[in-house]
């Protein structure tokens, strides 16, 4: 469309390669496994922390498909009561400490951040290493809890049963604790890249806003995760040294576990889902070729969720009785906190609003997001009211609630960054056509699992229940069938894109016509991410990125650019 | 799980089962306007994400148009009117709460013991039994606590639940509309046997409360010691565990115990006698029989030395008798 040269204006970026597989790029640039074991690039620290985490997703999918075998009968199907409750256990702890709380933030984070930042890395690479071997001990040690006596307390090691059950609770739990580390050192290293490393020109009301999503999980990793370490410290405490806690046999408080365990665990909710509305709001920009909508909104209701996330855990406690007054106040506050999330919902859909919706994969998955975390916020109003969560607590409405945040909002997200970002990460572009396949087959198969859980949990159903009455097989009946649907879209993913490692059409620099930084780099990147400086003055001017036949891609629209310095 | 074929909450609608107290309809008029609130915005999103992208959607040589990108009026609208309708709900919340928290002065007042993995209801006259049965013209007031870890007591059909904590009390209050039998669940995880940890609430017409607790807590004196031995194993947790067929459970089978030399998880060998019975139901941890966990609870201060008695006849019965249960 544009005739000129790619290199004229100062503006322009230097990646002269759009594909880089032919040359040298962060993948090849070192070779050898020790070169990897010991690299302080924050990208391969990135993809390494992809693979572990892509593993803990799997093997918690596979103990999820396999509970939700065992929930075909009312009775015995597949394995024993004490199986199943160690196989939930095991799904809710891989699932939470190994696979989501890590997975946008260690995974995509580590690789996007300092690219939008324009930055060769973050601002301590060696923590960053330090922070990825943290994640690889404490998931051995919960591998090791597992193979030496498989911990059956559920994921919230409530007390007195966890201080009192014979499982090996000890190794779990450390694992726990060194992951929290693990998320720490994270939090840390964004905190102070994303304060120190901004380039001249991206003032903080110019930060994409996957950055803002970022830094707000940062600051509750860092505030939070501690109170889960002591709290976890106790525990071991009282179990090794006989110190009265939490367990009453011993002078214990054991519903005090519960305040220290949630006032960690609600935070980290939102550490779950605050990255994935960083990268919703990425997508529905990009997708929709417009500016994100009400951008100053989206980027302080992160903030307003980091902290008013801390001042409502006891609405996980509403039956477990603390005071009315507290019932009371942490009711008030939980509905306080869902309107910086309505917020972020209204901009994103009015993001779309005569823009030039572009239904790529990623895009699907934005769109799922919307859809699902809608369901999923809006039981939570539910949940939150007192008076309805005394008769839906610990029931299958609240599995199926949580389910559709986590899993509707954060799985969605992730898997909607790692569709959108994979190109940049290994230079290949997947099957689109496979892609949109898979994320239909997701959409509907996660909508048949869960929603029926809604229905059976209002009607009375229980969690972590092995047997159950037979008035409610047909739901469950449902909601495995639901599930297998789920799991062979999560099998199609996988196989395409490990076939595009080795068979993709090699990928343009700018696939989708971002404007954040790290699109005028070569894919995959070079070593020191970038030749020269790229533009970061407007994260979301998309209007001057065009489309190239030639490229397959899109370049920068000389004329459309503003030049540099005149920010 | 004998307790399957209850249909207490039969009759019920799509989402909620049927509302079987005083205090369950207004809690569920809460979940209906919720629920309506939720479907008006729900339908309001998707409806306007799916008409956006099938009106904006991408075509060739067109790109997105000129809008703004903020609106302050619209912002602050779609910011005020969802506070507003989540304070009314958070109201609306709290104060049906707070009408069901404290029970009713005339309340008749049953003690409940949650142990892994039964449920036990003390009566006023020391009557203990793990079927709740309650008087059906007036509210019941449960006075809860936990023998070890948290349970949490649950009736659907009445739209209440309590966790049981150990070492302290919490209570519930519920008054049944009509009689009936509904179920409970333990709805707060406590190992093995938590699914199986159900019960029931039987309530009763006018008048047949009172009739049915002189019956039931008199049965040592009017049934003979096998029979009652019988009942008590039905009504005091033995039942979870152990069972009279032959089969095991999480504890062995009581069928054909009596007499018999039994492996002991240290290595001894024991004859089942009559003192060997009696010594398991007070320490059950003085002897494990091999292939089984130490999970029983103790029975030492619950069960009178007139009901051992009887529950040793009824596992003596159990040897001679071939048919087994009823």
């Amino acid at each position: 469309m544009t005739p000129q040269d790619a290199t004229h204006g100062q503006g322009a970026p230097a990646a002269s390669a759009e594909n880089a597989l032919g040359g040298d790029h962060y993948l090849n640039h070192g070779r050898g496994v020790w070169s990897w074991l010991t690299t302080l690039d924050h990208k391969r620290i990135g993809v390494m922390y992809l693979v572990s985490i892509l593993a803990a997703f799997l093997l918690g999918g596979v103990f999820a498909l396999l509970l939700r075998t065992e929930l075909l009968t009312p009775q015995q199907t597949i394995m024993k009561a004490d199986t199943y409750n160690q196989m939930f256990t095991l799904h809710g702890a891989v699932m939470i400490f190994l696979f989501i709380i890590p997975g946008i933030p260690a995974a995509l984070g580590n690789f996007v951040l300092p690219l939008m930042l324009g930055a060769k890395d973050v601002a301590f690479p060696r923590l960053n290493l330090a922070s990825y071997y943290m994640w690889v001990a404490g998931a051995l040690f919960a591998l090791i809890s597992m193979i030496t006596g498989a911990v059956d307390t559920g994921w919230t090691f409530y007390t007195p049963y966890s201080t009192t059950t014979s499982a090996s609770v000890i190794s779990m739990v450390f694992g726990a604790f060194i992951l929290g580390f693990s998320s720490i050192f994270t939090g840390l290293n964004f905190v102070v890249t994303i304060h120190k490393m901004r380039p001249p020109g991206m003032t903080w009301c110019r930060m994409p806003l996957f950055l803002w999503g970022l830094y707000g999980t940062a600051i509750i990793q860092i505030l939070a995760t501690p109170v889960l370490g002591i709290t976890l410290l106790l525990i071991i405490a009282e179990r090794v040294l006989g110190v009265g806690i939490f367990d009453p046999a011993l002078g214990g408080d054991p519903v005090l576990f519960q305040h220290f365990f949630w006032f960690y665990s609600h935070p980290a909710v939102y550490i779950m889902i605050l990255p994935a509305m960083g990268v919703i709001s990425e997508l529905m920009a990009t997708f929709s070729r417009k500016r994100i909508f009400g951008y100053t909104a989206i980027a302080s209701s992160s903030i307003a969720i980091a902290v008013i996330s801390f001042l409502v855990w006891g609405h996980h406690m509403f039956v477990s009785g603390q005071s009315n007054l507290a019932g009371m106040i942490f009711s008030f506050l939980t509905f306080l906190v869902a309107i910086p999330s309505a917020i972020k919902v209204f901009n994103w859909t009015a993001t779309m609003y005569k823009g030039s919706v572009w239904l790529a994969t990623p895009m699907l998955y934005a769109l799922s997001f919307l859809f699902l975390f809608g369901i999923g916020g809006l039981t939570g109003l539910f949940l939150g009211a007192l008076a309805t969560d005394v008769h839906l607590h610990d029931t299958y409405f609240v599995v199926a609630h949580f389910h559709y945040v986590m899993f509707g909002g954060t799985v969605m997200g992730f898997l909607g960054g790692l569709h959108y970002w994979w190109p940049k990460m290994f230079g290949r572009t997947y099957s689109e056509r496979w892609g949109r396949l898979a994320a239909l087959l997701i959409f509907l198969g996660f909508n048949i699992t869960f929603f029926s859980q809604f229905v059976m949990g209002s009607q009375g159903m229980p969690r972590r229940y092995y047997n159950y009455l037979p008035e409610f097989t047909a739901y469950h009946v449902v909601s495995t069938l639901g599930s297998y649907l789920l799991g062979l879209g999560f099998l199609i993913v996988m196989i395409y894109l490990i076939h595009s490692l080795a068979r993709g059409r090699p990928a343009p620099a700018n696939p989708w016509g971002a404007a954040t930084a790290e699109w005028q780099t070569a894919s995959p990147p070079p070593h020191d991410n970038f030749t020269s400086d790229p533009m970061v003055d407007d994260p979301y001017d998309l209007e001057r990125w065009r489309w190239d036949d030639r490229l397959s891609g899109y370049r920068l629209d000389a004329a459309a650019a503003r030049p540099a310095g005149a920010v | 799980m004998g307790l399957s074929s209850i249909q207490g909450d039969g009759g019920g609608g799509f989402w909620l089962p049927r509302a079987a107290s005083t205090g369950a309809g207004p809690v569920d008029a809460l979940f209906y306007f919720i629920l309506a609130i939720s479907v008006i915005f729900f339908a309001l999103i998707v409806g306007l994400m799916i008409l956006f992208v099938v009106r904006y959607r991408r075509r060739a040589g067109q790109g997105a148009q000129a809008s703004p990108a903020h609106n302050t009026l619209l912002e602050i609208t779609w910011s005020v009117i969802p506070l507003a309708i989540v304070i009314g709900i958070f109201a609306w919340g709290f104060k049906v709460f707070m009408d069901l928290a404290t029970a009713p002065a005339n309340a008749y007042e049953v003690q409940v013991t949650a142990q892994k993995w039964s449920w036990l209801y003390t009566y006023p006259n020391g009557h203990v039994e793990d079927v709740l049965h309650v008087p059906g013209d007036r509210p019941v007031k449960l006075v809860m606590t936990s023998e070890d870890v948290i349970h949490s007591f649950f009736v659907p059909a009445f739209r209440v639940k309590r966790d049981v904590v150990p070492g302290r009390y919490s209570t519930l209050w519920f008054e049944a509309l009509q009689p009936g039998e509904y179920q409970v669940y333990c709805t707060e995880y406590c190992g093995t046997g938590h699914s199986d940890m159900l019960s029931k609430v039987v309530v009763h017409p006018p008048g047949g409360f009172e009739k049915w607790l002189d019956n039931a807590s008199n049965i040592l004196n009017t049934l003979p010691p096998a029979e009652a031995g019988e009942r008590l194993y039905r009504t005091r947790g033995c039942i979870q565990c152990h069972s009279m067929d032959g089969a095991a459970g999480i504890g062995p089978t009581l069928r054909g115990v009596i007499g018999t030399q039994r492996a002991m998880r240290s290595g001894a060998v024991v004859t089942a006698d009559e003192n060997y019975l009696r010594e398991s139901i007070l320490e059950p941890q003085a002897q494990i029989v091999a292939g089984f966990e130490p999970v029983m609870p103790t029975y030492k201060g619950r069960l009178k030395d007139e009901e051992i008695t009887a529950l040793i006849a009824f596992m003596k019965s159990l040897k001679s008798e071939n048919g087994g249960g009823q």
